[in-house]
């Protein structure tokens, strides 16, 4: 088994670099302390550990299968998922009225990150459903809460997203599934949806997906999307399941990786159509959608990062006791050979690794620690300047991981060589399992519109503008650090780049959107890079203090820090600079893509 | 019936330790650290008594520096139900540990003590038996299967080349081998209810233990490393080598 993760580098991100400790001072946290949150992680460990990586290469191999009645899952899936509640993991971060602990989002997100590099496919099943929960939480009746959120936060049914169908997926707003109102004040439902993951499975009771339909009468577009809870069988009073529902499972879709989250054509009202509950209003859904997809897209960074790490974990260990070669200075053939650790360029791919893997991390927690201010920070003004910062950075805190988590694992399979491309080892099965990341949650361009054509215009730039701002306090603190001051310059002038280029971006599509949004993509690579960038002098700047220190440290501990700093200057020396071409591609208002034609490919 | 476990913070076993560089003993400057595993077995076994009603009573109790309260929250959090801390910063001998937990065996009377074979840092595999020795209860080490009738205990040891089943008075001592049970993690709910859960704090001058270490560590160094293997000619040269070099036959 690849070591899952690295405590230390948790430690140093919760603690050092972030200050997670400081959340104890809100009251929402008043009863835990540190050696809870420790303690919490360990069993999280050992959940992962026991319970998910165990399966993980069998569940790659036996992958789901539909007999035409049931689908069957490894049996190691339902104990993964079992043990997964029983920790109190699935209601980790609810209230203590609720049945939950009250545990912050960042360290939730930890739990999940361990799982995630156990065995992403069977974290799938907890990981959609907490989304689930969150999302009835905050927008279903106290009904609707009080029959839906113990059955799933108790382990008896998971939950589910529906929200494409075999038609449309980027474009949600043209989706087909339709909503009758019946006489009993739910809905009836009828159409198809595609891809869904863990709708159908042998792991818990029942299944509540959340489905979004247009209400028949409806506006065209997304105004008209309404959102409905739709569970496989409808619940009793007591939560048991009662009548099957009419949402029956067409077939499974058969995947590159991610194999062991079932992926679903789901048919709704073949008969007299699937019992749907309407939550909230109708023809807000996709806007109660989004809220869960924030979540769930730092969730998918988290993923990513997961996977990407454990890439890390695996090539770095093979590199370290894989002889190969002597370097170009030794003239000695009966020489011992070199590990390929020696090798420089194999150190590159090596770091390449390291600052997606670690960067990801880091990003993604991050990005929760600002989603728990948003909601817990005492001041007021904290609260709104960590909300802004959250909306602006939540596509490239999807995507950065995304992209980089696969060229990352492709670096893996690039240092194991031959190794790498044998299905013996998991390298290509971490890349299979990875490559989903840039596709589900919005395709990588999606998220290029989003960040261009809404989140840095959003709210008269202040987004955009808490962003400058917050980079420029960690450029001013790292000027004043020796090793870190070329850094710091690099940051300062990428940042005012950035800024350049989104002024000229979005002057270019207030002329033409169409072609103000073509090379959105690239946009969005540039804003992530300096993003990364920046999150990676903060991890310099903590790993500076830590180094400077008066707390005695051991060798190892040395060395951690340096390998942060040293990372750090890797990325700004050798990817951070990218931006400079991309600025001349896009300050010019590059035409190439957008006037390709068809005919002519 | 009350059990007694005891629990030592030892580096986790994940961590590989390494020696100071001034050779005065390993490095656990900042190392992550955990329960001791075989005593983690001890407090799982002490926990299934509980839940199968054999036990009503199970107190996890450690010596060592005030942090060791950490592995005495892991083991309320495991299902323990109160604590005991001696706090102490010497670096305590396994006959310090025995003569501490003779203190509390006197004040609190345990139908049973549980305790690892051996913890992972000193490797010594002597606590138990001196304990034993200092209370007079009858002793069982190396456990892989504890039943209970009335007022004895039957306890199948792991032993070279087989197992050894005792029939132990109690009170009784019995040291956990790692296939007497596999620990369960502690559950979320499980963790936040230890924090409320008591844990007494005493000194080894309130218990009126001499722990003054008996022996000295001289130098601690890390074990020669490995060299590389050769290829022999034959049977006849393996043999002389394992004879004359290696010294492991005659
Ligand atoms: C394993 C897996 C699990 C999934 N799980 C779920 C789930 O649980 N629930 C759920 O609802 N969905 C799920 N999906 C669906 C997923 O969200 C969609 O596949 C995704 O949104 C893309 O939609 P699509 O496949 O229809 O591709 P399309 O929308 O057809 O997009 C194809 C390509 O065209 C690009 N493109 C599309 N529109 C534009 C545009 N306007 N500008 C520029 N480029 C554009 C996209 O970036 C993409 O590269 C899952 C998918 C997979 C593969």
């Amino acid at each position: 088994m690849i070591p899952l993760l690295n405590d230390r580098d948790i430690e140093f991100q919760l603690y050092e670099a972030l200050d997670t400790e400081s959340l104890l001072t809100r009251p929402r946290y008043a009863d835990h302390s540190r050696e809870v949150f420790n303690a919490t992680l360990n069993t999280a460990k050992s959940v992962a550990e026991r319970y998910f990586a165990n399966h993980a290469v069998k569940a790659d191999t036996q992958e789901p299968t539909f007999d035409g009645e049931s689908v069957h899952l490894i049996p190691e899936t339902k104990a993964a998922w079992d043990a997964f509640v029983e920790a109190g993991f699935l209601a980790a971060h609810e209230d203590y009225d609720e049945g939950g602990a009250q545990l912050p989002e960042v360290i939730f997100r930890v739990i999940m990150s361990y799982t995630n590099a156990a065995n992403i496919g069977t974290a799938a099943y907890p990981f959609v459903s907490v989304g689930v929960i969150n999302l009835i939480r905050a927008f279903g009746t106290a009904e609707q809460k009080a029959l839906y959120l113990p059955l799933i936060m108790q382990g008896n049914s998971n939950g589910t997203m529906a929200l494409t169908e075999p038609a449309q997926g980027s474009a949600l707003g043209d989706i087909k599934t339709m909503a009758e109102p019946a006489d009993d004040g739910s809905y009836r439902l009828f159409g198809q949806k595609m891809y869904i993951s863990c709708a159908e499975h042998n792991i818990a009771g029942n299944v509540v997906n959340m489905v979004l339909a247009k209400i028949k009468g409806s506006p065209d577009g997304v105004k008209g999307i309404s959102l409905f809870i739709v569970p496989k069988y409808l619940v009793n009073a007591d939560g048991s399941p009662g009548q099957r529902n009419d949402v029956v499972l067409a077939g499974l879709n058969h995947k590159m990786g991610y194999r062991n989250a079932t992926n679903t054509v789901l048919n709704f009202g073949e008969k007299d159509g699937a019992v749907g509950y309407l939550i909230g209003e109708a023809n807000k859904g996709l806007g109660y959608m989004f809220q869960m997809m924030n979540e769930a897209r730092i969730g998918i960074g988290l993923g990513a990062a997961a996977i990407a790490y454990q890439g890390y974990n695996l090539s770095l260990d093979y590199a370290r006791q894989r002889p190969q070669g002597r370097l170009a200075s030794s003239k000695d053939p009966s020489s011992p050979q070199v590990m390929l650790t020696e090798h420089a360029d194999v150190r590159r791919l090596l770091l390449a690794q390291k600052a997606y893997a670690e960067g990801s991390l880091f990003m993604g927690l991050f990005a929760s620690a600002l989603f728990e201010d948003q909601n817990t920070a005492e001041d007021p003004d904290q609260r709104k300047r960590a909300g802004l910062l959250l909306d602006l950075i939540t596509p490239m805190v999807k995507s950065w991981p995304s992209k980089y988590g696969c060229i990352g694992n492709d670096h893996a399979i690039q240092i194991l060589g031959g190794a790498g491309y044998m299905r013996e080892y998991e390298a290509e099965r971490l890349y299979r399992d990875q490559r989903l990341n840039p596709i589900h949650e919005g395709a990588e361009a999606i998220h290029g519109l989003d960040i261009l054509g809404r989140k840095v215009t959003m709210k008269n730039g202040a987004c955009h503008q808490v962003f400058l701002e917050e980079v420029q306090k960690d450029i001013s603190a790292a000027q004043a650090i020796a090793c870190l001051s070329d850094m710091a310059k690099q940051l300062e002038t990428a940042l005012s780049t950035l800024d350049n280029t989104t002024q000229s971006l979005i002057a270019l599509m207030g002329e033409d959107v169409d072609l103000g949004l073509a090379n959105a993509t690239l946009y969005l690579d540039m804003y992530g890079r300096v993003l990364a960038s920046w999150l990676w002098l903060k991890q310099a700047l903590a790993a500076d203090k830590g180094l400077s220190s008066t707390q005695q440290h051991n060798e190892q501990d040395q060395h951690f820090y340096q390998g942060k700093i040293h990372t750090a200057r890797y990325y700004f020396d050798w990817e951070l600079p990218a931006v400079n071409q991309y600025a001349d591609i896009l300050n010019s208002g590059n035409r190439v893509p957008f006037d390709m034609q068809d005919d002519w490919f | 019936m009350k059990i007694l476990v005891a629990v030592k913070r030892v580096a986790d076993y994940n961590v590989k330790v390494r020696a100071k560089s001034d050779q005065s003993g390993p490095d656990l400057t900042n190392v992550k650290m955990a329960i001791n595993p075989f005593c983690e077995i001890a407090v799982e076994e002490a926990v299934r008594l509980k839940e199968k009603g054999v036990a009503t009573e199970v107190i996890a109790v450690s010596i060592g520096p005030k942090v060791a309260q950490e592995q005495i929250r892991t083991a309320l959090a495991l299902g323990a139900d109160r604590g005991i801390l001696i706090e102490t910063d010497v670096a305590m001998e396994p006959l310090a540990i025995a003569k501490c937990l003779k203190q509390i065996c006197d004040k609190e009377s345990p139908d049973m003590v549980l305790l690892g074979k051996q913890a992972i840092d000193g490797d010594n595999n002597q606590t138990g038996q001196m304990l034993g020795a200092l209370t007079g209860y009858a002793q069982a080490t190396f456990a892989s299967e504890i039943t209970f009738d009335g007022a004895s205990a039957s306890v199948i040891r792991e032993v070279d080349g087989g197992l050894q089943t005792l029939e132990l008075k109690l009170p009784a001592i019995v040291t956990t081998d790692l296939r007497l049970n596999e620990p369960r993690y502690a559950s979320l709910p499980n963790i936040m209810k230890a924090k409320k859960k008591p844990i007494d704090v005493l000194t080894t001058e309130e218990l009126g233990v001499d722990v003054t270490p008996r022996t000295k560590l001289l130098k601690a160094e890390p074990p020669a490393e490995r060299k590389a293997g050769i290829k022999v000619e034959d049977v006849a040269q393996l043999v002389d080598k394992l004879k004359n070099e290696a010294k492991v036959i005659v």
